[in-house]
């Protein structure tokens, strides 16, 4: 028991330790003067500290410290390891431009085709490459909101690589661009993960980024920050889906700061994975923004999904919306914190919050702890938080016209998520999220690009989705 | 002049504690020097002339609590205490037990007739029982002989250790053990009094009980400890007010009640807690970290908890229902208000460990001036408990750009057939509706004072009658100042 859990407490030793024998190598494989100078700042900041664990404030299903604990390989010598991403990974969601980038574990997977078909304005390359090439984009953004945070100084103190993606003043994209993250290895893996969004005055884009894991014998663990700043009336929109493996693991922050006038949707689906937690921190920085933070989580088997929010608004005048559901099967647990603050001056501020969450099996488990933290007055602020199960009723009601039972109870579990599913904007990523909701309750996984095959079973598609 | 929406908020929320409630008696007091440690439990327990079982109870209580660290958790700014300046008992000096109303101090009597709580008649006529704690010692229990007749137990807690030694050991520290939190360890310690009830089956007690809790003493804590147990098919309606005199020094208050339900039994407990609450600018003031829970161990048993939080610098409590006897209710209203520089994190726990099991939670925070209120509340519901059902309602309400307004509801579900429901709203009075009233002549400060009323109603409905009007004054008096 002792030494089990000393090595528990340490699990963030080894990473120190791992750095400071190697901080050269890492640094030599990362290339990039930007972000390597970032790391000593995080190594002093890790000092002392530690990871949070069960029973931490916040921390009530999920211990960051026991996801980090299992020694995962690292690639910090930038072994290459070659994946044919083109041949097993050809999504094909219609209205999704081809301009696709991959991230194969910690690696940004260079593409001509990407490259020259980039509109004037538009950057979407690795993040180290950027952070030597023009680093004026990177540096104002790369060290923005990630607070006191040790699963953030960790990233950045093991960060080599990432993706960057830039909107210029004015520019506005018509159709979504598309992130895949693919964990592929031999072994198992960590992979250290960042995305740096950047959406420029008057810019409007959106981006859909998708986490898959080729095998289902390997473990993994990503470890992902994400950093999104939204300037004046910019508009952007992310749609994050996770479709792993039951052994592969998610830590992610997302820091997001909004500037007057923006405007900013965030939907983070997981449809499998094994533990996931996502910790969302957005800022409200300026007059007048407007945000959309949503959330889905079906989960079966073992899958633990705990989403983490915090939406503050410091300003007057913004709106901000918050809508988590889940449906929760087998033995999977769910969590689901979230706040909404305000803080003193901040006017005629409206947040909402709703989290929403089904329980379809007795070892299911939801925790949710929505809070309002207000200090101000002329605010208008709700949340709602309701855990319950299907409508025996509504239940019957379709069975006694012919529907069997479990037809009509994914139906009434896809009618669940509708909400959830409306708030993505463009119509072909809204109809494929559809899909693969219904593929899901029907027990199919689409852990490939392959397997969420919409090319391929376009009339299957089509009757099954009316 | 026309008095301007900032000044009329002024008004409402600075009303004055002082005149109506911070006289300070002069009555003879039996304190022992501050300090705390073994010798001072065994002086405490020596002199309510213990039995052995309890004397231990408290040092193992002691002993546990030396080992434990102040919470921190809480939504509030707490100066640190210095728990060796508090003098831990504070008893009206008295040369006998009093043998009838005559022969309490006449002064103590006029206390609590200052406080509208009539010892006397007017209690006789409304039927009242009344046990009223001073400091730390129980001074008077009326009613007895009737409640007796009933085979009901209705006397301070120190006549119950020595008259009813074995229901007191059976029951005591059953529901909220002495190593349950920090504060809950130091009143298992140091408690001198409180009350302790014992209805008896099949018995509806005919009269509402009530205690009447006040601190006089200065440098002293309050550590009185409430027992009520309702066995079978019984029912009571326990009333509990507080009051303190105006301090500059704050003042400590850690109490423990702990209710037993057994089947079919229903308790019904109100409290009206009006300690001091420090000045404008937030000194002085009664420190309120209060342990309450409730254990429905009955088949349909019912518990409910109604608390109308007005004074206190800060407020630090949870009064929960443990709900494991299958069918069992669990019930939570409570109006929180904070002004000047207040501290409140209140809330409930419901804890569903049977099946069928119910509950219901109803709060209404309303904030003012630089003060922060805050619900906090745990809905659970256990893996083998099915057909549960909880609904939460807590409302904030906002007067004034400078208080805070917060609601952290932890729900935690491990049965696929229980319904969870929590809703949360906080505004300000909204501007439509002051405007409404003003159209039709009613002045801005009444108008306030009306939605207040009509905002807070739906828990106040929940009092005792006789608590009700007091509820409803004090509401007023901590909110309206000058105002109605």
């Amino acid at each position: 028991m002792n030494s089990h859990s000393a090595a528990m407490d340490n699990s963030l030793q080894q990473y120190l330790d791992l750095y400071d024998a190697n901080s050269r190598a890492i640094d030599a494989g990362c290339g990039a003067p930007l972000l390597n100078a970032m790391r000593p700042g995080a190594r002093s900041a890790l000092e002392g500290a530690r990871l949070p664990e069960r029973g931490d404030e916040g921390y009530e299903r999920t211990s960051v410290n026991d996801m980090l604990a299992p020694d995962f390989g690292l690639n910090i010598s930038r072994l290459p390891m070659p994946v044919d991403v083109t041949a097993s990974f050809r999504c094909d969601i219609p209205a999704v431009s081809t301009l696709m980038a991959f991230v194969v574990n910690d690696s940004f997977v260079p593409s001509r085709t990407l490259e020259e078909r980039l509109p004037d304005g538009v950057r979407f390359m690795s993040l180290a490459r950027a952070a030597r090439e023009c680093p004026e984009l990177v540096e104002p953004y790369i060290g923005l909101g990630t607070g006191s945070c040790p699963a953030a100084d960790l990233n950045t103190l093991l960060l080599q690589d990432g993706v960057l993606l830039h909107i210029g003043r004015g520019v506005r994209l018509q159709k979504p661009l598309q992130l895949v993250n693919i964990f592929s290895s031999s072994t198992d893996m960590m992979a250290v993960r960042r995305l740096l969004v950047v959406a420029e005055d008057d810019s409007e884009a959106q981006l859909l980024v998708c986490d898959h894991t080729q095998d289902r014998e390997h473990r993994y663990l990503s470890l992902q920050m994400i950093q999104i700043h939204v300037a004046q009336r910019a508009s952007f929109e992310l749609y994050d889906l996770e479709e792993s493996s039951a052994l592969t693991s998610r830590i992610s922050m997302l820091y997001a700061h909004q500037e007057a006038d923006s405007s900013l949707t965030v939907n983070g689906s997981t449809l499998s994975g094994g533990k996931t937690r996502n910790d969302y921190r957005l800022d409200l920085d300026g007059t007048g923004c407007r945000t959309m933070l949503a959330g889905m989580a079906v989960a079966t088997g073992d899958q633990t999904v705990d989403n983490s929010s915090e939406v503050l608004h410091h300003v007057p005048r913004c709106h901000s919306d918050q809508l988590f559901k889940y449906v929760l099967d087998d033995k999977s647990n769910g969590a689901f914190e979230g706040a909404i603050r305000v803080e003193e001056g901040a006017v005629l501020t409206e947040a909402y919050q709703t989290n929403r969450n089904l329980l379809a099996s007795s070892d299911a488990r939801m925790h949710t702890r929505p809070q309002l933290e207000i200090y101000c007055d002329d605010v208008k602020c709700s949340h709602g938080a309701a855990t319950g199960q299907l409508d025996q009723q509504a239940l019957f009601y379709m069975q006694a016209r012919g529907i069997p039972q479990h037809e009509a109870r994914v139906m009434l579990m896809q009618a669940f998520m509708a909400d959830v599913i409306a708030t993505v904007r463009p119509e072909g990523l809204r109809d494929r999220l559809r899909l693969l909701v219904e593929r899901r309750f029907h027990g199919r996984s689409s852990a490939t690009c392959a397997d969420c095959g919409a090319a391929h079973n376009t009339d299957q598609v089509c009757s099954s989705s009316i | 002049m026309e008095p301007t929406d900032s000044n009329i908020i002024d008004d409402v929320t600075s009303g004055d504690y002082g005149s109506k409630y911070g006289f300070r008696s002069d009555i003879d007091t039996e304190i022992i020097p501050p300090g705390l440690n073994e010798d001072v439990i065994r002086i405490i327990s020596a002199k309510k002339e213990e039995p052995l079982w309890l004397l231990d109870f408290r040092l193992k209580a002691f002993r546990h609590w030396q080992k434990m660290t102040v919470p921190d958790w809480a939504h509030l700014d707490i100066p640190p205490i210095d728990f060796q300046a508090i003098s831990y008992y504070a008893a009206p000096r008295q040369k006998k037990a009093p043998g009838s109303l005559d022969e309490v101090d006449p002064q103590l009597i006029d206390t609590f007739n200052r406080l509208g709580i009539p010892l006397e008649e007017q209690k006789l006529l409304s039927g009242m029982a009344v046990d009223a704690v001073m400091d730390s010692t129980s001074v008077k229990t009326t009613h007895r002989a009737k409640l007796a007749e009933m085979g009901i137990i209705f006397c301070s807690f120190s006549e119950a250790v020595k008259e009813y030694p074995e229901l007191v050991q059976k029951y005591l520290g059953k529901v909220v053990s002495y190593a349950d939190n920090f504060y809950a360890a130091l009143n298992s310690a140091v408690f001198s009094d409180g009350s302790f009830v014992y209805i008896p089956k099949g018995v509806r007690c005919p009269m509402e009980l009530s205690t009447y809790f006040r601190i006089n003493a200065s440098g002293t804590g309050q550590f009185e400890r409430t027992l009520i147990v309702a066995d079978d098919d019984s029912y009571v309606s326990y009333l509990e007010g507080c009051t303190a005199p105006m301090r500059d020094e704050n003042q400590l208050h850690a109490a423990i009640v702990e209710i037993i339900v057994e089947n079919r039994a229903e308790v019904k407990y109100s409290t009206v807690q009006n300690w001091y609450a420090g000045d404008a600018d937030g000194r002085g003031g009664v420190y309120n970290f209060v342990t309450k829970r409730g254990l429905c161990r009955g088949v349909d048993s019912k518990l409910s908890w109604t608390q109308v939080e007005t004074g206190s610098a800060i407020t630090w409590k949870y009064p929960s229902c443990v709900l494991a006897g299958r069918g069992a209710t669990g019930e939570f209203y409570s109006v929180a208000v904070t002004r000047n520089r207040q501290q409140a994190d209140t809330g409930t726990k419901m804890i569903h460990l049977a099946s069928d099991t119910r509950s219901t939670i109803v709060s209404k925070g309303i904030s003012a001036g630089h003060s922060q209120n805050s619900y906090r509340g745990l809905v659970k519901v256990a893996a083998n408990a099915d057909n549960c059902r909880n609904h939460t309602q807590c409302d904030s309400l906002l007067l004034g750009a400078t208080c805070g307004a917060h609601t952290f509801p932890y729900i935690d579900v491990a049965n696929d057939s229980a319904i969870v429901e929590h809703e949360a709203t906080t505004s300000k009075i909204s501007e439509e509706q002051l405007f409404y009233c003003n159209q039709r002549g009613i002045p801005t400060e009444e108008a306030v004072g009306l939605i207040v009323n009509g905002y807070a109603k739906e828990v106040m409905n929940k009092l005792p009658m006789e608590f009700a009007v007091e509820a409803q004054k004090l509401l007023q008096i901590t909110l309206e100042g000058s105002v109605g």
